[in-house]
């Protein structure tokens, strides 16, 4: 495997992702960032399928437009990452900020430990090939996938006693599923979100994300696989056809 | 119902001695106005919406169409309209969705500024014979320029240019996005706007791949719900514009109904098929100035700083700091939205009554770039509610350096005005997604009606350039000396920074 190794310490972000883009035209398969410290849009529109280790804490907008690659970050992460991210996977070993997934409309995104406010807001999807998943280890604040169109969010809630103590959980959501670990008490949905049961079909749907998720983290799958969730969806496609009439 | 129904908009009528019974008048009638029954054809006064697409196809003018037929006890202050709202929300208890832009009628600053022209001291220019020099160049501009000389005693530019968009002419169109109008509206304004040398915007709606040939021509628009953009799509357009506000709804989102949402447009937006298409009010990624320069930034970074980025918003009260925070961050031209501004559907009460309108929007906010010394940076581009070439020479003459056109261009293109785009029934085949109402627009036909528009448009500000002693529009650009108010207050002028007529 052709790999790259470049040192970020003091760079700024234009000419990191310069030299990304020119190991990734280069042939390399893997890109290893060492001393990354704030940099942002690490990755933003990049193609292909190279692997990327960040050693360090990216900026704002990892993975922003990214459409293929995999970013696996050793530390934790800022604001948004795989905002609107195409297709590829970034995998975090650590907490994130705020709006994680936004607008994800592909791939997949991996958080060990917490995220902030509006993670997966306005996720959507088309068909099949384009269906975009948040995992989140730990918990997520308010207003969790807000807006969503599309996708899957699950949230397992390692050491909690709660998944998620927040409000507003998918506020106007008309497309795609939220899964949390055990009970959401109905005070945390928002309007336009309803609550319902996980079977063992969607816990057969949901099993390899989170076999996958506790690969990437070296924890055991098997305390997972049932159907203590909450499933949470769109009580409608079409949240707001009641809200309007025409002159 | 204790309420019963309102009197019929329309009134709808036909000339049994001048019709021929052709049934032109059914065929076209996408509302269902006209059936036949038997020998006759029945009408359906209720369902008219004065589209006036039958009135346009009948052969033999048979068709005439009354405005209120019946008419409400006159009273100054509960007008027909506010008593029909009022009627509306007693029935539903909903907010009132309407279509096309700001329907009041409150006085309109363009139509009480005046042109100037030149007389004995200062010869006018004639433009048939004297080049007159339209050509405008959008996009940062850099503080100064620095030149090297080389060893052989040239001269070489050191300062490195920022990307421009070069307009033949400073007339664009503006965001409408494939949804919310039909892929031959998009296919017609797209040939003409490359055949003018000039550019069109994409609206919220992602790019169909039948635009790919025009892409150069045309510039991708980023807004709250992210429809349809990816980096492909990014790096396909000349240009990329953020859009933060709508002169037609300020501070809302959009939402295009499920109806609209057929298996092109689902695949364009890259959405379920059926499904609402909704725009957030904010950008969930922008909660801040700071935060805005992100995206701005991040849209440059994928891009790798080939593209030119522009921020439109809507004009409200504060539009002057506002735009002059947008200066300062990356972007390269501020957009500036009128409350004239149209749209496929807004709620009524956000239409009609918020924001401004765009000529103080455009004088505060080329003043208070000149004040902040940063005018020369970025360009201003105007829109909302420009009708003609007076209303395109007097944004310029305020401070603009293009417009954007919405309305002007659809009526180009057979549009009515009748306001009923959020139906998708648009008889005359461009707000509607119904393929045998789209074949209606014939994109040939409709690139040369578009093109003419411009092109007209084009002549008649040369010669107004031109009679006003002026051959290149960077000297009309601000020259609010070439203005003179009619009519309009002391502080609306001392905005405009225009003198009085006569002064």
């Amino acid at each position: 495997m052709k790999t790259v190794r470049i040192d970020a310490k003091g760079m700024h972000y234009t000419p990191l992702n310069q030299k990304i883009r020119a190991a990734v035209a280069d042939g390399a398969e893997e890109i290893i960032l060492d001393n990354v410290l704030g940099q942002r849009f690490i990755g933003d529109g990049l193609r292909g399928n190279v692997r990327i280790i960040i050693n360090g804490v990216p900026g704002g907008d990892l993975g922003m437009f990214m459409s293929g690659p995999t970013c696996i970050v050793h530390g934790n992460a800022e604001h948004a990452p795989g905002n609107t991210m195409d297709s590829g996977m970034l995998v975090i070993n650590g907490s994130a900020g705020d709006a994680v997934a936004h607008s994800m409309r592909g791939g997949k995104v991996f958080v060990k430990n917490n995220i902030g406010y509006r993670g997966g807001i306005h996720m959507k999807q088309y068909e099949a090939e384009a269906r975009p998943v948040l995992v989140v280890g730990g918990t997520a604040h308010s207003f969790l996938g807000e807006y969503m169109a599309g996708g899957l969010v699950l949230v397992l809630g390692i050491d909690k006693e709660r998944a998620m103590t927040d409000r507003g959980i998918g506020s106007g959501i008309h497309g795609g599923e939220i899964v949390i670990r055990g009970e959401v008490d109905d005070y945390l949905l928002g309007v336009g979100a309803k609550k319902f049961e996980f079977t063992e079909s969607d816990l057969k749907r949901i099993s390899p994300i989170i076999k996958s998720f506790c690969e990437h983290f070296g924890l055991d799958p098997a305390k997972y696989m049932d159907t203590n969730y909450t499933r949470i969806a769109p009580a409608s496609s079409r949240p707001f056809a009641n809200k309007y009439v025409w002159e | 119902m204790t309420l019963g129904s309102v009197p019929p908009k329309f009134k709808v009528g036909i000339d049994c001695d001048q019709c021929m019974d052709c049934g032109r008048c059914i065929e076209n009638c996408s509302y269902g106005v006209y059936r036949r029954e038997g020998e006759k054809i029945l009408i359906e006064s209720r369902k008219c919406t004065a589209c006036l697409r039958c009135v346009a196809m009948c052969p033999r003018d048979a068709i005439t169409i009354t405005e209120k037929p019946v008419d409400y006890r006159y009273h100054p202050v509960w007008t027909r309209e506010i008593r029909e709202d009022i009627i509306n929300q007693a029935r539903s208890g909903k907010i009132i969705l309407s279509g096309m832009g700001n329907a009041r009628d409150l006085p309109i600053i363009y139509d009480q500024l005046l042109l100037d022209a030149c007389q004995v001291t200062n010869p006018s220019i004639d433009p048939l014979r004297e080049p007159m020099e339209l050509r405008t160049y959008l996009g940062k501009k850099p503080k100064k320029l620095q030149f090297r000389k080389t060893e052989s005693g040239d001269v070489e530019l050191e300062t490195k240019l920022a990307p421009n968009l070069k307009l033949d002419t400073p007339i664009m169109i503006g965001h409408m996005s494939f949804g919310a109008i039909s892929l031959n509206s998009h296919l017609s304004m797209a040939r003409a706007v490359k055949e003018t040398g000039t550019y069109m915007g994409t609206g919220e709606g992602g790019l169909n791949k039948a635009l790919y040939p025009y892409q150069d021509r045309l510039i991708v628009q980023v807004a709250s719900g992210r429809f349809g953009v990816n980096i492909d799509y990014l790096e396909r357009g000349a240009a990329i514009e953020i859009k933060i506000g709508q002169g037609a709804k300020p501070g809302i989102g959009g939402h295009l109904p499920g109806e609209k949402v057929d298996e092109a447009v689902s695949r364009t937006r890259m959405i379920p098929l059926g499904s609402d298409a909704i725009s957030p009010a904010p950008h969930h990624d922008i909660y801040s100035i700071e935060d805005l320069v992100q995206l701005i930034r991040s849209l440059k970074e994928a891009t790798e700083w080939k593209k030119p980025v522009f921020v439109k918003i809507a004009a409200v009260h504060n539009v002057a700091p506002i735009a002059a925070g947008i200066a300062r961050s990356s972007a390269d031209a501020v957009v500036i939205d009128g409350f004239r501004g149209g749209t496929g559907a807004a709620p009524k009460v956000f239409r009609d009554h918020v924001g401004i309108p765009i000529e103080v929007a455009i004088a505060s906010v080329d003043q208070k770039l000149r004040d902040q010394g940063v005018r020369n940076e970025i360009s201003i581009i105007a829109s909302g509610g420009i009708r003609s070439s007076a209303d395109l020479a007097k944004s310029i003459a305020l401070g603009a350096d293009a417009v954007y056109i919405g309305t002007a261009a659809l009526v180009s293109l057979g549009c009515r005005v009748c306001g009923n785009c959020y139906r998708n029934l648009c008889p005359w085949g461009i707000a509607t997604q119904q393929p045998e109402l789209v074949n209606r627009v014939d994109p040939e036909r409709g690139a040369i009606q578009v093109a003419n528009l411009i092109k007209s448009w084009t002549l008649e500000l040369s010669e107004l350039m031109g009679a006003a002693g002026i051959n290149s529009i960077e000297s009309l650009r601000g020259n609010r000396d070439r203005l003179r108010g009619y009519m309009l207050d002391e502080g609306t002028l001392k905005v405009l920074d225009v003198l009085p007529a006569g002064a």
